[in-house]
């Protein structure tokens, strides 16, 4: 077999059977790694000795689990003590933790090989990498076209088959919408499902670790693994995790409705105009899908929905410019060369001109609008009320849920769009979270699943589905998605890279 | 609400609070960039939020405290080693005072 091309779980068992030895796995995706990587651009960083040592580990016996073997890439904003740790900004070029992220050792813990940290936007802040310190990563589907972000790295490794699974994360969308036009599952749980715990911090009340993977049975595998309480990470959540999360093909639990599943849809997620024609095929196929399953489709009233943008650049901004007050050129990351003035004002002007240098456009963009939102005398008209606004978002999907087990929409709006297009224009760039964002802000759990393709200047370009669950309801969420997926072929599409 | 429109004095003093140093035509392009920004987010405004409860974190937890108790931290060396000065166990600054040693 060629252990490149299969899914996660697949790999697993043919490792565990030994159909194929963790070491073998490990060097066919080292190898299109080599091969692909200068295109591609995916990895910012790779760790090809760590990966192979792990590997014969694991051929020797001496590591075990339920991941042995398995090559999974890490976004680099998750921490590991080995190589580097950048969140693709020059601020971190260089920084190396002397801790591993909580849901990286888990993975670890149960055998995984790690490959390398893939690209993002810097500190997470965009959707197409473009915002990265070390170049845009490339979709695999066509080459001219942005692999989304902020975890584009990660799917583009993805896409190309450069390893078997990977994490993302999602603030506003960052999983979501770059697996959607990669042509794969992207996951993004319940807030506090998954611990923060060296996760380098953009937004922390919207931030969370999600899966990037073929199927939903591999998200489900890598989410079961990573969820729980974590004594490290206060935010998380103190909720049991379900042995049979893995397990998407079992019995979805009968719902308040009386044993119906019932699909929600909603108008404002709907707007053909708003959406490319192959989003609106993807979606009424994924919408028929379930009705005939006997699936009952109810409507329900998302009304703040487009406050969602909105209110998600107050609360995200504000909270990043506390969070990256931290990089001060003192303690770790970029430091100027430029000589110090020898006044009181030394070390001011030796934090303003390290920032300045470390930090990219973007980054800088936001740590002042948060700064400008959260200073005197804006504070309530901004800030507060964003936090309002976020309040009646969280309280359109609680009234949903009373209705319906599952929310079923678009992803994005449309397929990937061209390197440039968008890179001008900072406004036109955050609508690619529109129909990502809210989830976030109620801190719900949403994945999307391929859905189909829009062809543009004869190249296939993906476009995915999104379902969206309630809070800790990530077992029923993907058994629910499971139902389209096992009915569809879209997943098993290759761009032929 | 505060008139939409965010001035170059508005953007130089959050420059300075955020700590990056500008030069002028940055300023220019941050004013104009964040004025369209705060403009759209004027939409805001649209909704009534008298009375609604601000919700600042997803999930409702307040005062999580852990036992009092010594557990391992990381180690000095391993810490400091990512600093861009270091003096022993220190990190290492300019000299803030002036040669005066007045401030």
């Amino acid at each position: 077999m060629d252990p490149t091309q299969t899914t996660l779980t697949e790999l697993r068992d043919a490792i565990a059977s030994k159909a194929v030895s963790a070491e073998e796995a490990t060097r066919a995706y080292l190898d299109r790694i080599d091969a692909h990587n200068d295109t591609l651009n995916a990895f910012r960083d790779r760790m090809t000795d760590y990966a192979l040592e792990r590997a014969k580990q694991v051929d020797e016996g001496k590591v075990t689990g339920k991941l042995a073997g398995v090559p999974i890439a890490i976004k680099d904003c998750m921490c590991h003590t080995e190589g580097t740790t950048a969140c693709s900004s020059k601020m971190l070029e260089h920084y190396r933790s002397p801790f591993t992220a909580t849901a990286v050792q888990k993975l670890e813990d149960e055998g995984a090989v790690i490959l390398g940290k893939t690209n993002m936007d810097e500190f997470a802040m965009g959707s197409s990498t473009e915002n990265s310190a070390f170049g845009v990563s490339r979709n695999p589907w066509d080459l001219d076209r942005v692999p989304g972000g902020s975890s584009g790295g990660t799917t583009s490794a993805m896409a190309a088959d450069l390893a078997a699974a990977a994490l993302g994360s999602d603030t506003g969308g960052s999983i979501r919408q770059p697996a959607a036009i990669t042509g794969l599952v992207g996951f993004k749980p319940t807030y506090g499902r998954i611990s923060r715990h060296g996760l380098v911090a953009f937004a922390s009340s919207l931030d969370q670790i999600g899966p990037v993977t073929h199927t939903l049975a591999d998200a489900a595998l890598l989410t079961e693994i990573m969820c729980g309480k974590d004594p490290l990470d206060s935010t998380s959540a103190d909720v049991p995790v379900e042995a049979d999360m893995h397990d998407v093909d079992g019995e979805i639990d009968p719902s308040a409705g009386g044993g119906k599943l019932r699909i929600g849809i909603a108008s404002q997620y709907l707007d053909e105009s708003a959406n490319h024609p192959a989003v609106t095929a993807a979606f009424n196929e994924a919408l028929e899908c379930y009705k005939s399953q006997g699936a009952q489709v109810v409507e329900v009233d998302l009304p703040h929905t487009e406050y969602g943008i909105p209110c998600y650049y107050i609360v995200a901004t504000a909270e990043c410019s506390s969070n990256l007050a931290r990089y001060d050129g003192v303690h770790y990351g970029h430091r100027t060369s430029e000589p110090t003035p020898k006044d009181a004002n030394a070390i001011q002007h030796l934090m303003s001109q390290s920032r300045a240098e470390g930090f990219g456009d973007e980054v800088k963009r936001r740590i002042m609008l948060g700064t400008y939102a959260l200073s005197s005398g804006y504070y309530d008209a901004y800030y507060n009320r964003a936090l309002k606004t976020r309040r009646l978002i969280a309280g359109d999907f609680n009234t949903a849920f009373e209705k319906c087990d599952a929310i079923l929409c678009p992803t994005t709006t449309g397929p990937a769009f061209k390197i440039g297009d968008k890179a001008d224009d900072p406004l036109a760039m955050y609508m690619n979270d529109i129909y990502t964002v809210t989830t976030n802000l109620a801190g719900i759990a949403g994945v999307s699943v391929p859905a189909g393709f829009a062809s543009e200047n004869g190249k296939q370009l993906p476009v995915g589905v999104q379902l969206i669950g309630n809070a800790f309801d990530e077992k029923r969420l993907l058994r629910i998605a499971r139902r389209y997926e096992r009915e569809t072929e879209h997943w098993k599409s290759r761009p032929g890279i | 609400m505060p008139q939409p429109t965010i001035s170059e004095t508005d953007v130089r003093h959050a420059a300075k609070l955020s700590r990056l140093s500008l030069n002028d035509d940055q300023v220019h392009q941050y004013t104009d960039q964040l004025a369209n920004i705060l403009d759209y987010i004027q939409k805001l405004n649209e909704l009534d939020i008298d009375g609604v409860e601000p919700m600042p974190h997803a999930l409702d937890q307040h005062n999580i405290l852990r036992e009092d108790r010594e557990t391992p931290g990381l180690d000095t060396d391993d810490v400091l080693a990512n600093a861009p000065d270091r003096e022993g166990p220190f990190f290492k600054v300019p000299k803030v005072l002036g040669d005066g040693g007045g401030a």
